[in-house]
Formats: C-alpha cells, sequence, structure tokens
C-alpha cells in the first residue's frame, strides 16, 4: 500500500472524512487523570504532548512541550470496552396474560477508533477469534467489529512495563486495521505517515488530498519504530512457556505469588483479552426484565460456584487459571497467546505484580526454584 | 463423541444467548427437595432432538440461568424433561413453576454418552444423588435398543432412603430380568432394609465381565473419583470409563469462561468425557 504524507494540521481533515462516512469517533483524550478512549469530536481533545508513565502499580501523566498528539503509550482502557461493552443487554423481556415475550436490540453503534497501538490490535485479533471464530458467534461483538474503521497509530515510546516484542503482538501494526498512520516530528516538522490497510481505509483516505510520501519519511518510520522496539525493557520468553505451565502446577512461585495477589481482578478488567463474563437479570417494579451480560473475572469470589461451593477458591488456583490461561491453554483453545504485552495487568495491579517476572520465576525448574525476595513485596 | 444435534425449531444461532420458550405441561416431585419438570414448545412446534448426557439451559423470567441436564427419553417426542434440584435462587424458581407456566430454553449443548460405541458391550452405569437424571436418558436408550448391549447394570447411591431420585421406576427396572438394578444409601434408619454404603461397594457385585464392559459415572466429583478407582481395581481400563462433568456455566456455547478446566470449556468440550481425557481433571487441585 503507497504511503502518503498527511501534514499535522490535516489529521482533522481525516477525522472529518470519518465522521462524514457516519462514524462515531472514539480516540484517546485525558480524562480523569489517564488518557482514557472516548468519543471526540476533533484534534482538540487528543492529549497533545501528555505522556503516560507506568511502572508496576504505578501510572501518571507528564504534560510536555511537545506537539505530539500520540506521544503517550496505551490507555488503562482497551477497545474491548467499544466492541465487548462492559454491560450489554441480551434481551428484555415482558410477561402478560399471552405469557413471556423477548426482544432483542440489534442495532449497534459504528466506531471508528483511532490510535490504535500494535498491541491493541493483536487484542482485537485475538478477541475476534473468540466471539467469532467458534461455533458459537456473539452477535453482538460481530455486528460491531464488522462495521468499526479502525485507524492505528504506530507507537513513539514505550512505557516501563509493555512488553510487545517478545510476544510477538508489535510495535509494529499488524494485519488487520483500516489505516496506519505514523506520527513524525523532524525539525520543525510536524507530519504524519499514512496508508491504508483495507478497502474501507482507502475510501476514507481517497476523500483526503493527499501526496506521496518520500524516501526518507519512511526510512524515519522504520527508524522510530526500531527504536521502540529497542527501549522495551521487559520480556517474556515463550518458547517452552506452555509446556512448562502445564506439568507444574504446584510450582513453589504459585504460592508465593498468592501471598502478594489481592484477587482484585484489576488485571483481568484493564486485560483486552479477557473475555469472560456473567448474567444479571435486572427487573423493574412494572414485572419487565432485561438479562445483561457483564464482565466478570476469573478472579471473582463466585466465578467458579456450584452447588458445593467454589472449585477455584484459593487465590493461588485462581492466578494459576489465570496465568496459565494467557500463555499456555490459550493456544490449546485458540492457537495463540491470550496475551499481547500491552502491560496493563503490571501497571494497574495494586502490589505491583509483574506478569513478565512470574513468568520467568515459573520457567524455572520447581526442583531447583529458590525462594527469592521480590522486589515488590 | 456423538455430535451436538442442533435444534431446527427454537434454538437459534444467529442468537445464541436468546432462549426459545417452552411452557411446563406437568411436574413431578421427585423428593423432598427435587423436581422434573415435563415441557413442551410453546409455540407448538416439535422437540429439539439431543443425544443422552446433553444439557439445555433453562431461564427462569427474571431471575436467572441455569445448566440443567435432560433426562427424559430421547425417543420421547411428547415432552423435554428435566429433573432439578432445588439448591439455588434460579433453580428455586425453576421449582416453583406449574402448569401451564413459561420457561426459556437453550441447547441441547455439550457432548453425550456415545451410545453407539457402546453396542455389543456390558454396560455398567455408576450414579450418586441427582447424577442419575443425565443418566437417565442413557437407561431409556438401552432399553429402547435392548438387543444392542450386552449385561447391563445400574449401581446407584442417594444419601438417604428419601433422597433416591425415581424411586418407581427404579423398581420398574428391577423387574426387568436383563437389567442388574443396585441400590445402597449411605446411611438411614430401620425401615431401610436395602443395602447402606457407598455406591463404590456395589461395583465389585455386578455381573458384568470387565474385560468387554463400558462404564457411565455421573454424580457429586468425589463419588467419580472413587467410583473410576473401583471400576479400575474391578478391571476396566481409564478408556472404557465414561464421566461427566460439572462445572459453573453462565452461556453453555463457550463464551462466558466459567467453566474452563484446563484447556476446556466443560459446556462444549463435556459435559461427557473418556475418562483418558478427564483424568487430568482429577490430578491438580483446584484445576
Amino acid at each position: 500500500m503507497e504511503i502518503k504524507h498527511l501534514p499535522h494540521d490535516k489529521l482533522n481533515d481525516l477525522f472529518d472524512a470519518i465522521i462524514m462516512s457516519d462514524y462515531t469517533l472514539v480516540g484517546p483524550k485525558e480524562k480523569d487523570g489517564v488518557i482514557s478512549y472516548d468519543p471526540i469530536e476533533s484534534v482538540d481533545d487528543l492529549p497533545q504532548g501528555i505522556i503516560d508513565h507506568q511502572n508496576p502499580g504505578n501510572y501518571a501523566l507528564q504534560k510536555t512541550e511537545s506537539s505530539r498528539f500520540f506521544a503517550y503509550t496505551i490507555s488503562p482502557f482497551s477497545w474491548k470496552k467499544f466492541l465487548y461493552p462492559p454491560t450489554h443487554s441480551l434481551f428484555k423481556a415482558t410477561k402478560n396474560e399471552n405469557g413471556i415475550s423477548f426482544k432483542v436490540n440489534k442495532d449497534e453503534p459504528k466506531y471508528a477508533f483511532i490510535g490504535v497501538r500494535g498491541c491493541e490490535m493483536t487484542a482485537i485479533a485475538i478477541q475476534d477469534k473468540v466471539f467469532m471464530g467458534g461455533d458459537y458467534i456473539d452477535p453482538s461483538y460481530k455486528k460491531r467489529r464488522e462495521q468499526a474503521l479502525i485507524v492505528g497509530v504506530e507507537c513513539y515510546n514505550t512505557c516501563e512495563t509493555c512488553f510487545c516484542d517478545s510476544v510477538g503482538s508489535g510495535p509494529e501494526i499488524p494485519e488487520g486495521s483500516d489505516i496506519v498512520l505514523t506520527e513524525i516530528i523532524e525539525k520543525e516538522n510536524h507530519y504524519f505517515l499514512v496508508r491504508s490497510e483495507t478497502e474501507k481505509g482507502q475510501n476514507i483516505l481517497n476523500q483526503l488530498n493527499l501526496e506521496k510520501a518520500d524516501e526518507t519519511q519512511s526510512m524515519i518510520k522504520d527508524a522510530q519504530l526500531e527504536r521502540v522496539r529497542s527501549q522495551l525493557k521487559r520480556k517474556v520468553k515463550v518458547s517452552g512457556l506452555q509446556s512448562k505451565l502445564k506439568e507444574n502446577p504446584n510450582h513453589p512461585r504459585w504460592d508465593e505469588v498468592a501471598e502478594r495477589c489481592l484477587a482484585c481482578t484489576n488485571c483481568t478488567m484493564v486485560c483486552p483479552t479477557c473475555f469472560c463474563m456473567t448474567v444479571e437479570d435486572i427487573n423493574d417494579l412494572d414485572g419487565n426484565t432485561e438479562r445483561q451480560r457483564r464482565w466478570d473475572s476469573c478472579f471473582s469470589s463466585e466465578f467458579t460456584y456450584i452447588h458445593g461451593g467454589n472449585t477455584r477458591s484459593s487465590t493461588k488456583a485462581k492466578y494459576r487459571q489465570w496465568l496459565t490461561h494467557k500463555f499456555a491453554t490459550w493456544q490449546d483453545q485458540f492457537d495463540s497467546l491470550g496475551c499481547v504485552g500491552c502491560g496493563r495487568c503490571i501497571t494497574w495491579c495494586p502490589p505491583g505484580i509483574d506478569i513478565t517476572e512470574e513468568v520467568a520465576a515459573l520457567s524455572e525448574s520447581p526442583d531447583t526454584y529458590h525462594k527469592k525476595e521480590s522486589s515488590h513485596g | 463423541m456423538e455430535n451436538i444435534l442442533k435444534s431446527e425449531m427454537g434454538f437459534q444461532p444467529t442468537q445464541p444467548m436468546l432462549p426459545t420458550l417452552f411452557t411446563v405441561d406437568s411436574k413431578i416431585q421427585e423428593t423432598h427437595d427435587t423436581w422434573s419438570l415435563f415441557l413442551n414448545n410453546s409455540n407448538g412446534n416439535s422437540l429439539q432432538e439431543f443425544s443422552p448426557g446433553q444439557f439445555n439451559m433453562l431461564y427462569a423470567y427474571g431471575v436467572g440461568e441455569v445448566p440443567i441436564s435432560i433426562s427424559g427419553n430421547c425417543q420421547n417426542q411428547n415432552s423435554l424433561v428435566h429433573t432439578i434440584r432445588n439448591v439455588g435462587m434460579v433453580s428455586n424458581a425453576l421449582c416453583g413453576l406449574n402448569q401451564g407456566d413459561q420457561v426459556g430454553v437453550r441447547g441441547p449443548f455439550g457432548t453425550s454418552w456415545p451410545m453407539e460405541k457402546f453396542k455389543g458391550k456390558d454396560v455398567i452405569i455408576v450414579s450418586g444423588g441427582i447424577g442419575l437424571a443425565p443418566l437417565r436418558p442413557a437407561v431409556y436408550h438401552i432399553l429402547n435398543n435392548r438387543d444392542d448391549y450386552n449385561h447391563v447394570a445400574l449401581a446407584y447411591g442417594a444419601r438417604a432412603p428419601e433422597e433416591i431420585l425415581y424411586p418407581k421406576q427404579i423398581m420398574e427396572w428391577r423387574s426387568h430380568l436383563d437389567l442388574q438394578v443396585r441400590v445402597t444409601v449411605d446411611s438411614s434408619d430401620q425401615k431401610w432394609h436395602g443395602q447402606v454404603g457407598v455406591v463404590t461397594t456395589l461395583i465389585p457385585r455386578l455381573n458384568i465381565d470387565p474385560d468387554n464392559a463400558v462404564a457411565l459415572v455421573c454424580g457429586p466429583e468425589v463419588m467419580i473419583r472413587f467410583g473410576v478407582r473401583e471400576l479400575i481395581k474391578y478391571g476396566l481400563d481409564t478408556d472404557q470409563i465414561w464421566v461427566s462433568m460439572e462445572r459453573n456455566m453462565k452461556c453453555g456455547i463457550g463464551l462466558c469462561g466459567h467453566c474452563q478446566l484446563g484447556p476446556d470449556f466443560i459446556c462444549k468440550d463435556g459435559a461427557v468425557y473418556n475418562y483418558v481425557k478427564a483424568e487430568r481433571f482429577f490430578k491438580t487441585k483446584e484445576l
């Protein structure tokens, strides 16, 4: 796909073209002290010059003099909240003398996501397999996903907690987005390199009168990505991990991490691939009812409740389920990892449990493993 | 495993979380806390087909939805039967339904007892408590096709005499000369003249050829664990044993994540497993 040049003051023209095509524009915006993904109207809503400092159990924004629109790395929220909302109506029902009748809302919003990162595009592709790749398809997810326009923006900064390269999810944006942007500032020159990946993306770009980018600019883009890759501090050694995790359910590290884990569910709420849900019935005083789907977590206290008790009640078992699912059983189920290395679970873990550190410890043989002082305990 | 039979009527794959309405035709109280509901499709359509061991998600209006095994006869097209033990909010609402009330049904889901594979074999059915409900369709299937199977034995255990499920039917089955029926209770007063002890104690006394037998096991997990151990002691290999697993389920279609056990979603990869595949579930505590 041909790479075009988009001057920074024309970014709003791209947004307008998307809005004119009936999309609800969703993008990064500073809100409540974090970078949030929310509906935006124009480039004025973008968090210009704001960078995010993310460390285990720690998150802070910093305003800089930079005019960069996409200087931050990633939001605590993932795009999951739009494709697979935290609460969603499955059906409404009424009951009268003729019996029960159901009503399903089949209208779904048409979103354009601005600023999807490499790891996030990978996460969307992973959830596509979960919700659209099996025997049963989630109709709401499918409709939202199929009508969404995805505008990827390549990372310029990494955060301390992310590790996309080692799990193969970034920093380059993998297949699946419609338009990909690279934001470049060289001296006085602030512009985007833009390319379409799909016909849907091309139709939007056709509405803008863009010039072809020159060779040097493409080289800057490649160098920028390589710099990002080299700045990633954390990594996970994936090879051999699947069998190690499955073969060592009684590794002493599970007991140690359980001492630090609060089973608070934060990691699963911020995870862009976690898909567990529960259902809730909401009744009104007129006797009508609504059945909703709601995000759930394998750390929730009654997640495994059957008559007689929970089949996984210890924090050790819950943490083992979560981490083993991400790196081992997910591969059996969906033929991919369940982790994209976004680092959100590390940043938003109150005691700062670092999944990469846990994986490294669990990769050691349980026989030779000695209890080590955790730096975050 | 036999394929999941998807209904042509009712269940809509395009809206897999939307129940189909059924009407309670009749209900029977089975024990002090267990009822069987006989359901008919509210729109008059013919009933969905199912295989023995499969389950439906039953929805009680405004209360919730729970997985319940189908406990009726696959060949009986008059009604869809579920036997429900009142142990929670939803099962309480379901047990409280009366003739003419409506209930939402999604399914059938899950794997089934591979009855075709069992042809020509001796069949041992081991069950405890409400675990007889998902096995009853297998018993019906055998009785419907009795010549297909060799010796058949049912070993059933309940906590107390008054907890015995389908007592009249068990009496009736006992009268079949070609069906060995053994019942035991965990504890009882003097009014009970039958066997006292756990269900596993019945296994060694069955007239079955272990080399040519298959076993179908369903009940509390601890019963499965000891039942399998006893069957192996009796001479069966693990690949001759099938078990039915139970886990929390919110969807039945592999999307809610609740029923995960290792790499499996019990709702679609199970609930019925050959023990060779299920063995790993029993090896790790709180897997």
